[in-house]
This record gives structure tokens, sequence and C-alpha cells, in this order.
């Protein structure tokens, strides 16, 4: 661990930002500092981009695998309650058929197979990444969603030095831009967390949302670096 | 920062860059809502309250309100359940099979024809409850639940039931598809958000979502893996609502060709309502860069080739009425197009097989009002189609002493206009307060990813498998 961290809060997290305009420099950066030997703590994109996640060495999505799973249990649910409805709870003879006449069940079948695939998989999907209604999102930089790539580096999972860290970030093509005054930006920054936003507690935020309304701080960060 | 190159013509035209397309999509949520805004939601509340009034008069005193008689039994309920039951195919094809089949194009119209489908499903499903007379009935008679009638339990050998199943799949995937498609969106509203309350309620709708790179991989199989649920749920759908008629006995309806020609004529009227609505939302949103004439071409070849499948099959259906040598069918057939109902039939005819053949001309094809009229002209004539099949089949009965002609009444006209008004209330409160375009996979496709940069990073080892 880094020296200069050790006097804060233990449970205040301190990342240090890469900034990136596009997304090819993005992947080679994503290589470039992993190949320093630095613990990539997340990248956030505003959209897709297809080979981050080999660049960021993470396992495949088991979401096929939710939704074999949640089919599959759709499928035998279906099976199991049109059997037990039309064979075995009140049988009736309709159009002469069999009372399990199976055929007949395929359509019924199909939809709670897709049904429960469907449903189970996007339930999944919001449970692992805990995404609900009232999270508190953890932003990093705001404009993340907009045109941004934001890689954040945890500086208390690293063994480096932040200064290393932070020559290693200048070299692997963060963004760099000149404003009116003439003063160099560039995409590298620090970001802190006290123990309060990492906890996002929704009645916390609401109630300060309320009483300041979008902050100034919030605002502050979609024009700065 | 767009690489235009000389194969193919840009998705985005205008240089847009990715802020752009943040600005131009998020603008039209923030904005206050603007006149012809405010001129066209309040045509559509006048359709909603007034075509009510007349839906809540009819459920109040009965069905009989309607033009039904004991020969023709369904008309106008059924054909237009058929007939909105299909426009909400277009939605789920564009989003899901063209996905499977990495039709980029699609990105900048998915959004609004995932919200065509959902707002056409609802529609749809007011008809089977209002046709059973007791709308409560209808809540609750359809789905296998314990009862009081000594457990009693629905049908499951019945195409009716079938069809409950599937409309209520449909309608409930491709409400989740259509809204994990809306998360990623409503973030960047929120993050962009200047007042309490958008940031309040975009925050709510959001989930939290703030697009690590882990969490976008899970979405991306997400989104695949719901596209491949969904190809074979909407080809399901309309197939069940064909067996409806399939299924029975009654001469005209008691065809095997009705599924493929089903879906077919759905993708057909889906896709000319999606360009009704797109190209009134292109122009009064001001989103020709996103929304080109690539796409409006592309979407009326989708409109020649499956009108022109819909022209084989009518032929089709004539041809082995007559092949067969079943005197009810022919008869059926015949009395189709020469019978009392002439007028339908040729209707149905000149705007589904004539008309679309117009798009084999590129001037045709390519030209916005063209484009326009006839879309509209493809959905008069899908409405005729279902009117025929539904009505021309009933009104000669076996017995000729039970022949008879349907007349619709006040009542059947406007809870059809009821329906109108159901769809475009919904259309034009999502079109003001959702993103209209799907910012983050427009985003996606605006770069052609530059070769050179590819061939320098190591994690792509097989040059040929980019992208």
């Amino acid at each position: 661990m880094s020296n200069q961290h050790q006097h804060a809060a233990e449970t205040d997290k301190h990342y240090l930002l890469g900034i990136y305009n596009d997304e090819d420099v993005l992947l080679e950066a994503v290589e470039h500092v992993r190949g320093k030997g630095v613990k990539i703590y997340e990248v956030f994109t505003p959209y897709p981009i297809h080979g981050l996640e080999h660049a960021l060495g993470y396992d495949r999505s088991f979401m096929p695998r939710a939704a074999f799973g949640f089919g599959a249990l759709g499928n035998l649910c279906a099976i199991a309650m049109q059997s037990l409805i039309m064979g075995v709870d009140w049988p009736m003879i309709i159009g002469g058929k069999s009372f399990i006449a199976i055929p007949n069940f395929i359509p019924v079948i199909f939809e709670c197979t897709v049904l429960f695939a469907a449903f189970g998989m996007v339930g999944t999907f919001l449970a692992t990444n805990s995404l609900y209604p009232h999270k508190v999102p953890r932003i990093f930089d705001r404009r993340s969603t907009d045109d941004k790539h934001v890689m954040a580096i945890d500086l208390a999972k690293n063994t480096l030095s932040e200064a290393d860290i932070r020559s290693i970030l200048l070299e692997s093509g963060v963004e760099r831009h000149t404003d009116a005054n003439g003063v160099e930006h560039v995409g590298v920054k620090q970001r802190n967390f006290t123990d309060e936003e990492n906890k996002g507690s929704f009645i916390r935020y609401l109630a300060d949302l309320i009483a300041n309304g979008v902050t100034s701080s919030n605002r502050a960060l979609k024009t700065s670096n | 920062m767009q690489i235009v190159t000389d194969i193919r013509e840009p998705l985005v035209t205008g240089n847009k860059t990715i802020h752009d397309i943040t600005e131009d999509i998020s603008k039209r949520v923030e904005e206050s809502p603007t006149r012809s805004w405010w001129i066209f939601f309040t045509l559509s509340l006048v359709a909603l309250f007034s075509g009510g009034w007349f839906m809540g008069d009819m459920l109040w005193t009965g069905i009989g309100r309607w033009g039904l008689n004991r020969t023709v039994q369904w008309a106008w309920d059924i054909t237009n359940f058929v007939w909105w039951v299909g426009i909400g195919h277009a939605g789920t094809l564009i989003s899901a099979i063209l996905l499977l089949f990495r039709q980029k194009w699609r990105t900048s119209i998915n959004r609004a024809a995932e919200a065509m489908t959902i707002f056409a499903v609802i529609c749809a499903a007011i008809w089977p409850l209002t046709h059973m007379g007791r709308i409560w009935v209808g809540m609750y008679w359809v789905f296998p639940l314990p009862n009081a009638f000594g457990s009693l339990w629905v049908n499951f050998n019945s195409p009716l039931l079938w069809d409950v199943f599937a409309i209520s799949t449909y309608f409930s995937v491709s409400l989740v598809f259509w809204y994990m498609g809306l998360v990623p969106d409503f973030a960047t509203i929120r993050d962009r958000a200047v007042n309490r309350f958008p940031r309040f309620a975009y925050g709510l709708l959001s989930f939290g979502w703030v697009g690590g790179a882990k969490t976008w991989m899970h979405y991306e199989a997400m989104s695949l893996i719901l596209a491949g649920l969904s190809t074979p749920l909407v080809l399901s759908v309309h197939t069940i609502v064909s067996m409806d008629f399939a299924t029975s006995v009654i001469p005209g309806w008691h065809t095997t060709i009705f599924p493929p020609y089903f879906v077919a004529g759905a993708i057909f009227s889906g896709f000319a309502m999606v360009l009704t609505l797109m190209l009134v939302t292109r122009k009064v949103y001001r989103l020709e860069h996103y929304i080109t004439l690539e796409h409006i071409e592309m979407m009326n070849i989708i409109i020649l080739v499956t009108g022109s499948i819909v022209g084989i099959a009518y032929t089709t259906e004539f041809f082995i009425a007559w092949y067969s040598q079943v005197e009810y069918e022919s008869y059926a057939f015949i009395n189709r197009a020469t019978g009392q109902y002439w007028w339908s039939y040729w209707a149905m005819m000149t705007c589904n097989v004539i008309s679309p053949q117009l798009f084999w001309f590129k001037r045709i094809r390519t030209s916005i009002v063209m484009t326009f009229v006839l879309s509209i002209v493809v959905n008069i004539g899908m409405w005729f189609e279902r009117f025929v099949i539904i009505v021309t089949s009933l009104h000669r009965d076996y017995l000729p002493s039970s022949w008879g002609y349907f007349t619709p009444t006040l009542w059947d006209i406007m809870c059809y206009f009821f329906s109108f008004g159901v769809f475009f209330t919904f259309f034009f409160l999502f079109a003001k307060y959702f993103p209209v375009i799907n910012m983050a996979e427009v985003k996606s496709v605006l770069k052609n990813s530059d070769a050179k940069v590819y061939k320098r990073r190591d994690t792509i080892k097989d040059t040929n498998n980019v992208i």
C-alpha cells in the first residue's frame, strides 16, 4: 500500500482516474496499464466496447447459463402445469383428444420457456450488478455516460505509488486539451469517496437533493477535468 | 469523430461527435414541450376521451352496441385485435432479428419501434378483453387460476388460450427488452440533469447505472440472448394468432398457409406503422442525421419483400381453394372477391399487393412523401385483410337461411378510434419524456474502427476477427 494514503480513514476510497476520448486508445491504454502491473478497478464507458472485457481479463458472462437454467425451469413448469390441470385435476374429453395431449401443449410450453428465461436472466443481471430503482450510483466522472471513457484505479489495491501510476496513465494516451485561457488540461485526476458516499443511502441522497438541489459540484464535473 | 469510408454510407450523417448525440437526443427530453407536441398530444387525448366515452357506454350496455349479429359474431373487434398485434411485430423484429443479423442500421430506429410495439400490443389487448362483453371476467377467466367453478380450468387444447400466453409473454418480454435498453440512456439524462425532479425521476428509472465494463459485458450478453429469445417469440405470436382461425373448420379460415402468411403480413404492417411514426418524429425532432434516407430505403425494401410474400399468399390461397376441389372453400374465396364484400377484398388487394410494388423504383422508395403515403396505404390494406378474412368467411354460413351482412355502428367506429387515442397518447408521452433514439447503441456504431489501431493491440490476435 502506498504511504501517502495511510493517514486517510480506512473506509474512504481513493481512486486515480484516467480519462480517454477514444475507444481504441482506451483499449490500448488498458493493455498498457495492465502490462505495467497496475490493477484496474473498473472502466466506465458510455457505450459497450467490444474487446474491453478481454483487455481487462474478465471471465465470460454467465448470462447464457442463467437464461438456460431459467428457461429449463419454465419448460418443466409448463409441462407440469398443463399435465396436472388437463390430465389429473379435472380430465375432460375435448374433441376426442387424449387428456395429456402433448402436441397441443407445445405452444404454452414454448411461451413459458421464453418467459421464464427472459425474466430470470434479467433478474439475475439486475441482482448481480446490484441495479435497482433506489440505488445511489457512485459516479466517478459524470462524463462517462456522455462521451468519455473513465479508467478507475483503486490506489489501496495497488503496490505502486500514486506518482508511478500517474506517470503510467500520462503515457497511456489520456485526453489532453487546452482551454480558452491557454491552460492545458490532462485527463488524469484523483477521485475520493468518503465512507458515506460508498454506502450510498437513498434517504440521505434524497434529503440532500431536496435541500441542496443538483449541487454546483455536480455540474462543475461536466465541464472541468 | 466519424471516419467516413468509401465502402458504404455512414449510419449517422452530419459529422456528429459522441457528445453531439448526447446533446441532440437528451435536449428533446430536457426542453419543454413544443407547440406541435401539445397540438398532437391534445388531439390524442381527444381521441382517447371521445372514443373512451363510447367504449365505456359499450361496456356498460353490452356488446349489442356493436353491429354484430348471429351470423357475424366477430367483426371489427377481432379485426382490430389482429391488426394491432400485427403492427406490434415490427419493433421486436427490428430490435431482435436485426440484432442477430448484425444489421447496425437498426440502432437509430429500434427504440421508437419497440415503444410502438408495446403500445400496439396494449391496444390489441383491449379487443379480446372487451369482446367478452364483461371485461372483468376477461381478467381472470383466461388464466389458469384456481376458481369457484369446482376448479374447472382453462382449456389448454384451445388456440385462444395459446394466444393468451403468447400475447402476454410477448408483451412482458418486449417491455423488459425495451426497458433494459433504456436504462443506460436514463443514466445519461440523470447525469445531465440540472433540476431536482429530473435528477430524482431519471435516477429512479436508471437503476443506478454507471456503465462499468463488467456491467456492459453482462448487458451485451443479456441483450443478445433476449434477442435470441424474442426472435422465435415474435414469430410464434402471429403464428398462434393465425391458429385462432386456422384450427377452426370455417371455410376461408381453415388453411395451413395462415401461420407464415400472417407473420409476413404482421411484419409488413408493422414496418409501415414504424415508417409513419418515424417520418413524423424525424421531422418534428429534427433527427434527419440519425434516421437517414438509407434507413427509410432499407425499411421500404422490407415492406416490398413482405408485401410480395403477402401477395403470393393471397394467390396461393385462391389457387388451393380451386385445386383442393372443396366446394365450400372455393365458394368462400369466390364470394370474397365477387360477393357483397367485393369492395373490401379489392381494397385489400390494391393496398397490399399493388401499392408496395411501387417500391421497386428507387425514386419512390427514397421519396419521403411517397413513403409516408404508402405506409398509410399499407396499413389501411392490412386492416382490410383482417376484415376480409374474418367477416367474409363468416357472413355466408352453411345454411343460406343464416346468411347475414355486417354493418358497423357508431360504437364500432368510436371504439376503434379509442384504441388510436390510447396508442398516440402513449406514443407522444414516450416521445417527449424518453430518449427516442438509443444513444448508447448509436454511439457504438458512430466510429468505424481504425484498422491501424487494431493491428497494434495484443488482445486481438486474429486480425480477421475484429468486430
